[in-house]
C-alpha cells in the first residue's frame, strides 16, 4: 500500500489507530447502558447522543485501521470479533458506569484529553487522520462543553452531589496518567508528524481539569500513580464483561445482519 | 419542596432567515441547561440553527374559553384576505 502509508510501518500506525478507535468504541459502549435508565429523560437523550458520536468517531478510526492493516477486516471484525487482550482502549474507558456522578466525572476527563488530542491531529500530516479529527473535534467540544458544565454544578452543588462527585474523582484519578503515556508507538507517530507525543498534552489538560474542580470545589487526589496496561492490552476485569454483552450478536450468530 | 426542575418552551429556527417556531417543551433547573437540553431533545437531526427557552411560566396565554368572542368574529370575512388581487409576475415571491 503506498501513499500516505509510507510515512510509517503500517503496523505501528495500525496500534495506534486502534488505541483511538477502541477508546471511542468501549467509552461509547459504556455510555450506551445508561439508555433508559437516566435521571431525567433530556439527560437520558443527551447521554444516547454522546454516545452514538463516540461510537461513530469508532467506525472511522476502526476503519482506517482496517483497511491499514489490509487483511479484509473492517470496522465490524475489528469492533466485534477481537478478544479483550487485543483490545487498545485507556483503562479509563472501561471502567464501570456507576452511578451519574462517576459516568459524568469520568466522561469529562477524558473529553478534556480528547479536545486537545483532536486538535493537534487536525493538522496530522496523514490527511484521513485529520479529516476524522475535525469530525470528531467539534463533538468532543460539544462533548466537553456539557460535562465540565455538569462536574461544576453537581461538585458545587447539594452536600450529596458533592459526596459523589468527589469519591468518583477519588475512584478515577488514578486512571488518567495512562492518557499521557508515551512508548515507541507514540514517538513513531509522533516522529513522522502524524500525531502529538501524548506526554506534550498533559500540562494543558491538568489546566482545564484544575479549573473546572476549582469551580466545582473538588479536589484531585495528590498521587501521581497510574493504572496502566489498557493501550498494550493487559485490561481490567470489567472489558471482558462488556465484550461479552457488545460482542454477543455477533459471537452467537456470526455474520447475522439486519 | 418542590422537586421537579421547571418546564422551558423551546423555539428552534430552522435556517436563517426563518423565524423561531415552537417545537415543544422540557424540563431544566436554569435557562443555559435549558437550551443544551433542546440541543440534545430537538436538534438530533439538523432541525436549527438557533435555539430560544422560555420559561413556560412567563407566557401568558388566551382564554381557551373566550374562543368565539376571539376567533369567531373573523370567520365569515373573507375579503380580508389579499387572495382577491393579482400580483404583477416581476413582483416575485410575496
Amino acid at each position: 500500500m503506498g501513499g500516505s502509508n509510507d510515512k510509517i510501518a503500517s503496523d505501528i500506525l495500525f496500534e495506534w489507530l486502534l488505541r483511538r478507535g477502541d477508546t471511542v468504541l468501549v467509552l461509547g459502549h459504556r455510555v450506551s447502558e445508561w439508555c433508559g435508565h437516566s435521571p431525567v429523560l433530556e439527560e437520558d437523550i443527551a447521554l444516547a447522543n454522546v454516545a452514538l458520536d463516540l461510537i461513530g468517531q469508532a467506525r472511522m478510526w476502526l476503519s482506517l485501521a482496517g483497511e491499514v492493516e489490509g487483511k479484509g477486516r473492517g470496522e465490524n471484525e475489528l469492533a466485534y470479533l477481537r478478544d479483550a487482550w487485543d483490545f487498545r482502549n485507556v483503562l479509563l474507558a472501561e471502567q464501570p458506569n456507576g452511578d451519574f456522578g462517576k459516568t459524568l466525572m469520568r466522561q469529562f476527563l477524558i473529553d478534556t484529553f480528547q479536545v486537545l488530542q483532536l486538535k493537534e491531529l487536525e493538522t496530522s500530516a496523514d490527511p484521513r487522520i485529520a479529516a476524522i479529527a475535525a469530525k470528531a473535534g467539534k463533538e468532543a467540544a460539544y462533548h466537553l462543553d456539557r460535562s465540565a458544565d455538569l462536574v461544576i454544578r453537581l461538585g458545587d452543588g447539594t452536600p450529596e452531589s458533592h459526596r459523589r462527585m468527589q469519591d468518583a474523582l477519588d475512584q478515577l484519578w488514578s486512571y488518567t496518567g495512562e492518557l499521557f503515556t508515551s512508548d515507541e508507538i507514540d514517538q513513531a507517530m509522533s516522529d513522522a508528524g502524524l500525531a502529538p507525543d501524548p506526554a506534550s498534552l498533559k500540562s494543558e489538560w491538568q489546566k482545564t481539569v484544575d479549573e473546572v474542580l476549582a469551580e466545582a470545589t473538588l479536589t484531585a487526589p495528590d498521587s501521581a500513580f497510574a493504572h496502566l496496561g489498557g493501550l498494550t492490552g493487559r485490561h481490567s476485569e470489567h472489558l471482558g464483561h462488556l465484550l461479552a454483552e457488545m460482542q454477543f450478536l455477533q459471537r452467537a450468530y456470526p455474520g447475522a445482519t439486519w | 419542596m418542590k422537586k421537579e426542575w421547571p418546564l422551558w418552551e423551546v423555539f428552534i429556527r430552522g435556517q436563517h432567515g426563518l423565524n423561531h417556531r415552537h417545537v415543544g417543551s422540557l424540563h431544566a433547573p436554569d435557562a443555559e441547561m435549558a437550551i443544551k437540553n433542546a440541543r440534545d431533545v430537538y436538534t438530533r437531526r439538523k432541525e436549527g440553527v438557533s435555539i430560544w427557552v422560555v420559561p413556560s411560566a412567563q407566557i401568558s396565554a388566551s382564554d381557551p374559553g373566550a374562543k368565539d368572542s376571539l376567533f369567531e368574529p373573523s370567520m365569515d370575512k373573507i375579503y380580508r384576505h389579499p387572495s382577491f388581487y393579482d400580483i404583477p409576475e416581476d413582483v416575485g415571491k410575496m
